[in-house]
């Protein structure tokens, strides 16, 4: 009872706190918040009596209605440079939610259009306003519609038809504030033909707690290919809601590689609609949680049309007293005929006070499909264990290394050599091999 | 080389052990001094690989009676890192593949941990990378088995190649090889042979557990035991090898009938 009245404080508070002036006073826009702020209306915080949120108890959120991030700190260069990653040419910085013009390096030309929505909404309003909310979940999920309703700055991104953007797109939100809730959001539509790297990056220099409520829209349309990095590092205190929905077209791709190493709790929700003939995905994630974490991924591979082609390897790797869950739900729908779809959900438990919650959870409508999947919960193989010992490795040193080589077959799906570096360092401090 | 005022490296006395329950190794005796090596034969499923994995200290074994004395300390005090450590190596007869763990990165931590414990200076990934290259010229190993996870995907001769070359590496007091010969083509036997030798000296010992003759031409044993039903019943020098060759196994039983009635069988 006490939760629910808490979580209706929650999103009064979280309304009332919402007194930024509007991006851009443009019809479309003002109505799209006015609309989702009347979804949050009828919406309510989920609890673990949510099918969906079962596994998951966000009411320690409801106890933390944290206001929007008021204006940014001074940010410079040197706080968050060790962040950038030499390969990407084109960065858009924001933090605590808001767009950093001095540390971003924006394009706006023929091959690459990169940049704020308040810059871009007045060269390619039109563009915007056909997918800007469209994607995403506005009506049944509060989190996204709280985002829309606050939507003021947004990363967007139009790859335009059959350019190639060779170098990979860097977003980094920063959080530098405590008690303050951000509102990340991104829109990514590659027209036809198109091939863009787009790397999703969540990072602090804060050690306090912070809330982050993202969402993220992707609109393939045919042939495109999206590559999506997506790295939460929060503290260990932060609250990270997440949400990303993916439209594919005809023949297109979607490689979406998720790593989860920070916050308290954490939700990531991926939405892939495989809505063209022939579209493929490749999802896959690592969640690698310590101490008190609990990181939740939910992943939804929706298979509307025929010849779709889905892969998912999901890892965690869960340390202390944390808690991993991960829910798979894969759709095959009447129509999708001859789709091809393989998941699997690996588990590594490294203590015996932690959890994990794994679910595959197929729903399949089409009779002439080939579906896989599998899932393990286990702990580091002993006879893995004794021949590295038997080579004089001691005994943690030899856990260690098989814990970063379970880790390791996500982290080299990332194809960016400096942040796979960033990673293998996360990583290796945390597995504690010279 | 047997030269009878060599130190004691190895002394095993009425060793048993068993597995689930199960007694595998039923009063084991082996005394094996520096600079021997000593060659172990005996029929499938008769406890030579229990015996070498015992010695390395693999977990699943446990030991009910005897002792084991290795280089004057109780084997049985050290953990199997320890034992590794101290100059035990046991060359596996089914070496495990460990995907994700690159060859490379393996190595060098088992490397640099012999080392440290040795008092010697550990190598950082470049000089290592020259070190280890030169370790693979001598096995004719192919570098490209560096940035390979450990043993993934490798063949059976391979594999034990990888074995000998982490011998070469650790340069161990006391190396059990465990049918390492088996799968190796006539060329690798060669050269896997070859860095054996090379390895061995005055201050080490071998234990070569075999099937077959065709090692011991090249690594001569001073001595050949025949383990039964997990025991050594029958000791003697390398011409053991080649009458079991050609006898079989059952000749030893045999042997043995016509020694306690003195009427062959
Ligand atoms: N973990 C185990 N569980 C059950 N039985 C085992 C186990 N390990 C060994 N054994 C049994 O112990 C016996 C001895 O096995 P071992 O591997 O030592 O034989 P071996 O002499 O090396 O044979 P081979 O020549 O075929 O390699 C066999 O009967 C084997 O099945
Ligand atoms: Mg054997």
């Amino acid at each position: 009872m006490s939760t629910v009245t808490n979580a209706a404080g929650y999103l009064e508070n979280l309304v009332q706190s919402w007194r930024r002036p509007p991006a851009a006073s443009l019809f479309w826009l003002d109505q799209l918040r006015a609309h989702a702020m009347n979804s949050v209306g009828t919406l309510r915080m989920p609890t673990t009596h949510d099918e969906e949120w079962r596994f998951t108890d966000i009411s320690p959120l409801g106890r933390l209605p944290y206001p929007a991030a008021r204006a940014a700190p001074k940010t410079q260069f040197s706080d968050i440079s060790h962040y950038y990653l030499e390969e990407a040419i084109y960065r858009l910085v924001f933090v605590d939610g808001q767009f950093a013009p001095d540390l971003s390096n924006v394009a706006n030309k023929a091959d690459a259009i990169i940049g704020n929505l308040s810059s871009l909404i007045t060269t390619h309003g039109d563009t915007i306003a056909r997918y800007l909310g469209q994607l995403a979940e506005l009506q049944n999920d509060i989190f996204t519609a709280l985002n829309t309703a606050f939507l003021h700055d947004s990363a967007c991104i139009i790859i335009p038809q059959n350019v190639s953007v060779t170098t990979p797109i860097h977003l980094l939100f920063i959080s530098r504030q405590k008690e303050i809730t951000s509102y990340p959001r991104c829109l990514v539509i590659a027209e036809s033909g198109s091939n863009v790297t787009i790397v999703e990056d969540y990072v602090t220099t804060e050690q306090a707690a912070y809330v982050i409520n993202s969402v993220v829209e992707m609109s393939l349309s045919d042939t495109a290919h999206v590559n999506h990095i997506r790295i939460q590092r929060d503290n260990q205190q932060a609250f990270h809601i997440g949400n990303c929905t993916v439209a594919l077209a005809h023949a297109s791709q979607y490689r979406s590689v998720s790593i989860t190493l920070g916050a308290h709790i954490s939700r990531y929700n991926l939405n892939v609609a495989l809505a063209g003939e022939g579209a493929e995905c490749t999802v896959d994630g690592l969640a690698l949680i310590s101490g008190h974490q609990l990181a939740d991924t939910h992943t939804f591979i929706d298979h509307a049309k025929p010849h779709g082609k889905s892969r998912q390897l999901h890892k965690c790797i869960v340390d202390g007293i944390a808690h991993g869950v991960f829910n798979g739900r894969i759709m095959v729908r009447p129509h999708a005929q001859l789709t091809d779809s393989s998941q699997l959900s690996r588990n590594l438990l490294m203590t015996n006070k932690a959890r994990i919650d794994t679910k595959p959870q197929l729903e399949i409508f089409a009779d002439d499909v080939k579906c896989a999947h599998g899932a393990t919960v286990g702990q580091l193989d002993k006879e893995e264990i004794f021949y590295l010992m038997s080579r004089g490795l001691s005994d943690l040193t030899a856990r260690n290394l098989l814990t970063y080589a379970f880790g390791g077959e996500v982290i080299d799906r990332i194809a960016i050599p400096s942040l796979k570096k960033q990673l293998e360092e996360i990583i290796l401090a945390r597995t504690q091999i010279s | 080389m047997i030269n009878q005022n060599s130190k004691i490296l190895l002394e095993v006395r009425g060793l048993h052990a068993s597995v689930n329950g199960i007694e595998i190794l039923k009063g084991v005796d082996l005394t094996v001094k520096c600079g021997e090596i000593h060659a172990i034969m005996g029929l499938n499923g008769s406890g030579k690989s229990t015996f070498a994995k015992i010695l390395a200290g693999h977990p699943a074994y446990e030991v009910t009676a005897g002792a084991i004395i290795f280089n004057e300390q109780n084997l049985f005090d050290l953990e199997p890192e320890e034992r590794a450590r101290a100059g035990v190596f046991l060359a596996f007869q089914y070496p495990i593949e460990i995907p994700g763990v690159a060859n490379n990165q393996f190595l060098r931590l088992a490397y640099n941990t012999i080392q440290s414990q040795r008092g010697k200076e550990e190598l950082d990934p470049l000089e290592f990378d020259d070190f280890i290259r030169d370790k693979m010229k001598l096995l004719e190993m192919n570098p490209d088995f560096l940035d390979r996870s450990v043993n993934e995907g490798f063949s059976g001769g391979e594999k034990k190649r990888n074995e000998i070359l982490q011998m070469a590496l650790l340069e161990p007091k006391l190396a059990i090889l465990d049918e390492t010969d088996s799968g190796l083509d006539i060329d690798a036997l060669r050269i896997v042979a070859n860095g054996v030798n090379q390895l061995t000296n005055k201050d080490n010992a071998t234990i070569l557990v075999t099937h077959y003759q065709r090692l011991l031409d090249y690594i001569v044993p001073d001595y050949v035991h025949v383990m039964e039903a997990g025991r050594i019943i029958k000791t003697s020098g390398k011409e053991l090898a080649k009458e079991l060759e050609t006898h079989g196994y059952d000749w030893i039983n045999a042997e043995k009938s016509f020694n306690k009635t003195g009427v062959r069988l």
